[in-house]
């Protein structure tokens, strides 16, 4: 992984439910089935009623978006455990969220796949950013820089190091809790 | 300790342990389902490889119930993958969609979505079929790969919902790391007055704390109002514990659990053995709430979330084009009957879905009567459209031609949990959550009306 990269963010409000990530329609879609995850990378946050988001987070037909950092506010990630939210967000790309906080099962999701870091801001930054703004994410130093500002983070702990990894198995061989795989 | 302490204490081989602890425990049961249940598998698989077994095949249970009833070829695959898996790996409690072990299942669309369509084994709905069917002990720690899993805490026992990553390392290992939660006590006194059911109490505790109000936590219900509430009411409690962002929710164990729990186990002749564990007197809360039941009024939750709670009775402006009722939270058959009460004899004004969460449900409605008509029979007089296919149908909306599915913006009420922009379909629509016999009087008047109107 790369110590910092610059992107467009995508700004969402408080309380982006699964449902929005990725509806309920799509959890047919198998994630470890390798064209079935790509698959579900193109519907990422199709559930965003397009009244208060008229931008979309993915241009039609694309299956990368070029917003790979999410802004939200507080509660990102609430309501079903559908690990299909995380992996969605990371199949179509997206590296981080930032959120004032989190619902539990999301960000336990987003360490055990590995798929994306979820941040939190001390300071609420939906109204600070908007939509298409560039923004750099430095790793190295937990730090956002936007609009001239730089933003510190609060640091993700010992989740971290799961991340890095690469999730939960990864992480789990590395440190021995489980074997290595054959 | 809290309840939720003790249980997790015990779960990691552990004297004593405190909220934001870090600890191993080891499993009782693993729940999944249709939806996350393939993934798991993948992630088994791919982890642990192609000929892996699981860690105890007696611990799994397999409970195909979200997209049963559609012609969606992904959805129907998804019940084979489970199937396959099951047989593969000699897991014993799999409650399969048809009978056939080798078969694979394939819903036809041309016999209609109210009639049948299943075998014998078939549990419906995870949440409600698993304590119906013998696998909620106290005591035990249970995950599953489904967020209502929190749903058997009403059990008295540590339940909460993981993802298939989570999963697929219990099927692996039988353990998971999990922080030790803080937990919320809610003291019950009084009972519950007239037109008043457990889904207001849930509602008004939500509004309470606010619908992130319980993230990382646990809550404890107890009290002299707790002990009162049977075990459907409990279930309907503890269900809702992650629309206020709670890891689990949790009902101390007394005569009522182990007099339902029991008899399920000797009807099912699933593992009888358990130790619960009791309140302790020196338990410590992160917060501590008294609730009087006998003050509730029936409660709505507006779109567009759990949270956002009103008195059903100040919302006679807000008209409604659908009505719904069923799901884990509010498919039981307590859930049907209190609809009945309202609506015998009385015609439904709006247009009207009725799923019982399970096929225990639809065989109880079927035999059970009220004034000498059977409760199927008043329900669908009133002019509910009621399927035998016991599942969790339009509760998440599901694939397009899903029974009660809103497929175009609506404004629809609901006997579920859940309220999320589109959760039920239609993204523009709107839901609002309410209890069985709130539901009930408003399909009768077409706007969101105070149940007690008709009682
Ligand atoms: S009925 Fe609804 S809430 Fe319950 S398990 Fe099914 S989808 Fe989830």
């Amino acid at each position: 992984m790369p110590d910092s990269f610059s992107t467009p963010v995508f700004v969402v409000g408080d309380n982006i439910d699964t449902d929005q990530i990725i509806p309920a329609e799509y959890l047919t879609l198998v994630p470890t089935i390798a064209s079935e995850y790509e698959k579900l990378g193109t519907y990422a946050m199709i559930g965003l009623p397009e009244d208060k988001y008229p931008v979309r987070f993915m241009a039609p037909g694309a299956t990368k978006t070029k917003y790979r950092l999410i802004i939200g506010g507080r509660n990102f990630g609430c309501g079903s455990s559908r690990e299909h939210a995380p992996i969605a967000l990371g199949a179509c790309g997206v590296k981080a969220v930032i959120a004032d906080s989190y619902a539990r099962i999301f960000f336990r999701n987003c360490v055990a796949t590995g798929e994306l870091y979820p941040y939190e801001t001390p300071e609420p930054l939906a109204g600070v950013v908007k939509t298409g703004d560039e923004a750099t994410l430095d790793f190295e130093k937990d730090t956002l820089t936007v609009g001239g500002r730089t933003i510190q983070l609060r640091p993700l702990g010992e989740v971290r190091p799961v991340i890095d990894a690469g999730g939960l198995f990864n992480y789990a061989r590395k440190s021995g809790m489980i074997p290595a795989a054959s | 300790m809290t309840l939720t302490e003790k249980i997790l204490a015990r779960a990691s081989g552990k004297s004593h342990v405190q909220p934001g602890d870090n600890v191993w425990v080891q499993t009782d049961v693993l729940l999944t389902h249709d939806v996350c249940g393939p993934g798991t598998i993948g992630v088994f698989k791919r982890e642990f490889g192609e000929h892996a077994r699981v860690w105890d095949r007696e611990k799994i249970v397999v409970i195909p119930d979200h997209y049963i009833f559609t012609a969606d070829s992904l959805s129907n695959r998804n019940v084979d993958i489970l199937r396959d898996f099951v047989r593969e790996q000699g897991i014993p409690y799999f409650y399969d969609v048809i009978d056939d072990p080798n078969g694979s299942w394939k819903f036809d669309a041309s016999k209609g979505q109210l009639k049948r369509q299943y075998g014998s084994r078939y549990a419906g709905v995870c949440h409600t079929a698993l304590p119906e069917k013998g696998h909620t002990r106290p005591g035990e720690v249970l995950f599953g790969t489904d967020s209502h899993t929190c749903m058997a805490g009403a059990f008295a026992l540590f339940a909460t919902g993981i993802g298939n990553t989570d999963a697929g390392f219990i099927f692996g290992t039988g353990k998971l790391l999990i922080k030790v939660p803080a937990t919320m006590r809610f003291y019950f006194e009084g009972a519950l007055g007239r037109g008043v059911m457990a889904k207001d109490v849930i509602l008004h505790v939500i509004g309470e704390i606010g619908f992130d109000g319980a993230t990382y936590r646990a809550m404890q219900y107890e009290g002299p109002g707790a002990s009162a509430l049977n075990m459907d009411d409990r279930m309907t409690i503890t269900n809702m514990a992650i629309e206020a962002g709670g890891k689990n929710g949790i009902f101390p164990a007394d005569q009522t659990t182990f007099d339902y729990v029991d008899a399920r186990i000797r009807a099912n002749g699933t593992k009888s053995d358990y130790t619960p564990v009791d309140l302790d007197r020196d338990q410590k809360f992160i917060h501590d709430q008294v609730i009087d039941l006998s003050q509730l009024e029936p409660t709505v939750a507006m779109h567009p979330n759990p949270g956002n709670r009103a008195p059903a009775k100040t919302l006679g402006h807000i008209g409604l084009d659908r009505a719904y009722i069923g799901s884990c939270t509010g498919g039981k058959t307590s859930d049907f009957l209190a609809f009945a009460e309202i609506v015998r004899g009385r015609k439904l004004k709006l247009d009207t879905f009725g799923v019982p969460a399970t096929p225990q449900v639809v065989d109880d409605l079927h035999k059970l009567q009220m004034g000498g008509e059977s409760v199927w029979s008043i329900l669908e007089s009133a002019g509910v459209q009621l399927t035998e296919n016991a599942s969790c149908a339009a509760c998440l909306g599901g694939p397009g031609d899903t029974f009660g599915r809103l497929n175009t913006p609506m404004k629809c009420i609901s006997a579920t949990n859940r309220n999320f922009p589109g959760r039920m379909g239609n993204k523009q629509s709107e839901v609002f959550l309410a209890s069985p016999y709130t539901v009930a009087a408003s399909a009768l008047t077409g706007k969101i009306t105070d149940p007690r109107e008709f009682l």
